[in-house]
């Protein structure tokens, strides 16, 4: 089915006009308008808009002008970037009715390349979460298994591209919520190194340790968005200046005499056995492939999590003290500005946010901010000297992209307990080093994604290690059953 | 306990947030426990280490100071909840 079809298959049809912008984009409006009631997916979808977009990328090809690689290619954007006019809501209820006046730099970048925006997808309240239960409107579901979540917090841009309800999805990636989902729903998912990709228009969470990146079906695939959406951007200034390269020039099929390590902490305690030999498998497949693999260690990997939501909560107690009910968003009624502020934010928030809020204020707050915050921020150099030291000698470390595969509803209903479940993702965002999951094989009939992490803005390796794999193996080719029976049991 | 159920209250306070009877509970029980894993943090000699902010080492970031278009008063007042004559209107600020 066309749906299914990779960036680069869709762009030879287009471009020898197998197929239109427009039937291409009705196909995905259509199975969305199929399939997405019972996935819930897409908080947004923007049927008219696509469809003008499409018939204008129509012109272009009858005009016979040269068609670049992602345009009129269908994909859809978590809903914490920033679409001028079209609602964003980064699922909450404090942006129920929050219409952007701009862009974000990543919407800029993928309208001038081309591309159609099918909607905006759920997510984890404000991107704090990792299962997309967290939403204000609605809980996505795993296409793979219906009982189970998708992982979060980018769970909606993992189904849309898991269940072709897109050709591609962007992610924003904190501590996992690009990662962890794309290994629970069987995608590639990347998060790129921290500057590389502009985060202006991107709702903050942890400004020290959020980034975009693109989730899609296959390696190449990846590469080709990120030649869109990756380079300096002026409107962030923490946005780096790099030279940046043609992604697709890495897709090559040989890794012999790559050095990989496997960090023994992703592979010992707090890791499923059956998730830990399915990676094994993937490192044997590697290993005859030529690479040269051998054990190494990230002393501090358990400090990870307690430093990671220390930092995390802190940046998000202040980035969200901007939602008071004056400027943008719900506004609750009360006789004084204090109370507004205070009733505004208590019926605007949801539990986990304001859980956030209230660890990250008591972290910063005086006489407990050196204890807490500016301990982790120690902790955190610890964590980047081990990766520091690690790629002394490695070009690239492997280990799972998540602990287990996808977990079913309700299951970790204790906050601690759905912390620790990001142990194997967040240790990367606090060293702001680039990391992706590819498809790696299935335990229990659920996706497990094997994790690649690498050198700052070294995403090129990380394509080549990947790409090598992918072709070698089938799991990415492999698709969740979504017949007509299969959603009605789910849906009961 | 490394948090009361009064500290709860002062920090809500400073965060804005106004807190039911269940939520300062379930806060409260739900921070001591998140607090009391962070705890392992203390057993890590972290003497001499520089703290990290940003994982990019960061500097001043300067450009020159020049005029650009930027958004409309309309277009930044249409998100407002309350709005009048070109300014965001808000509840009274103060009782006198």
């Amino acid at each position: 089915m066309i749906f299914e079809k990779s960036i680069s298959e869709l762009h030879e049809l287009l471009a020898h006009k197998e197929v239109s912008a427009a039937e291409l984009t009705n196909a995905y409006l259509e199975r969305i308008r199929d399939l997405d009631q019972d996935l819930q997916a897409y908080l947004t979808v923007l049927e008219e808009d696509a469809q003008k977009l499409a018939s204008e990328i129509d012109q272009k090809i009858a005009r016979g002008e040269e068609l670049g690689a992602l345009e009129g290619i269908p994909m859809a954007m978590k809903d914490n970037m920033c679409t001028e006019g079209v609602r964003t809501t980064c699922a909450s209820q404090i942006l129920r009715e929050f219409y952007p006046p701009y862009d974000a730099t990543v919407t800029t970048r993928l309208r001038d390349a081309g591309s159609i925006l099918l909607g905006k997808l759920n997510m984890d309240e404000f991107a704090m979460g990792s299962s997309t239960e967290n939403s204000a409107y609605m809980k996505t579901r795993n296409p793979w298994n219906l009982d189970c979540v998708p992982g979060g917090s980018s769970g909606g841009a993992a189904v849309s591209v898991a269940a072709d309800l897109a050709a591609f999805s962007l992610g924003s990636d904190t501590g996992g919520s690009i990662r962890q989902p794309a290994a629970f729903c069987g995608v590639v998912g990347l998060k790129p190194t921290y500057g590389a990709v502009s985060r202006f228009g991107l709702i903050a969470y942890a400004s020290s340790l959020d980034q975009i990146g693109p989730l899609t079906k296959t390696v190449r695939d990846n590469a080709l968005v990120m030649n869109a959406i990756a380079g300096y951007d002026a409107m962030d200034s923490t946005s780096v200046r790099y030279d940046k390269p043609d992604y697709t020039k890495f897709l090559i099929n040989d890794i012999k005499g790559l050095k990989i390590g496997l960090p023994r902490e992703y592979f010992g305690e707090g890791i499923d056995p059956e998730v830990a030999k399915g990676i094994q498998k993937c490192v044997e497949t590697l290993r005859g492939l030529g690479a040269e693999v051998s054990e190494c260690s990230l002393p501090h990997t358990e400090y990870a999590i307690p430093a990671y939501y220390l930092i995390a909560t802190a940046e998000a107690s202040s980035n969200l003290a901007r939602y008071d009910g004056v400027r943008y968003g719900y506004r609750a009624e009360a006789s004084d500005v204090l109370g507004m502020f205070r009733k505004t934010r208590a019926e605007g928030f949801g539990q986990e946010v304001k859980r956030r809020i209230m660890l990250g204020t008591y972290a910063l707050s005086s006489g407990y901010y050196d204890a807490y915050y500016l301990k982790a921020q120690k902790v955190r150099t610890l964590i980047k000297q081990d990766f520091d030291q690690a790629f002394e000698k490695f070009d690239v470390l492997l280990g799972p992209a998540a602990p287990t595969p996808a977990f079913k509803f309700g299951e970790k209903s204790n906050p601690l307990t759905m912390y620790l479940s990001d142990i194997t993702t967040v240790p990367i965002n606090l060293a702001g080093i680039p990391a992706i999951s590819i498809p790696a094989g299935f335990v229990n009939g659920l996706p497990i994604g094997m994790q690649l992490m690498g050198k700052p803005f070294n995403e090129g390796t990380l394509y080549r290690v990947a790409y090598t794999f992918e072709q070698t193996t089938n799991y990415h080719t492999l698709k969740p059953n979504l017949s007509g029976e299969v959603l009605a049991r789910g849906s009961r | 306990m490394a948090i009361s159920r009064e500290d709860v209250i002062y920090v809500a306070g400073l965060a804005r947030l106004e807190l039911n009877e269940q939520e300062i509970q379930d806060y409260t029980q739900q921070l001591n426990s998140i607090l009391d894993y962070a705890a392992m943090l203390e057993h890590l000699d972290t003497e001499g280490v520089v703290p990290t902010a940003h994982a990019v080492p960061l500097h001043n970031v300067l450009r020159e100071d020049e005029v650009k278009p930027s958004i409309s008063h309309d277009k930044t007042l249409r998100n407002a909840p309350d709005a009048e004559e070109g300014f965001f209107r808000v509840p009274r600020i103060s009782l006198t």
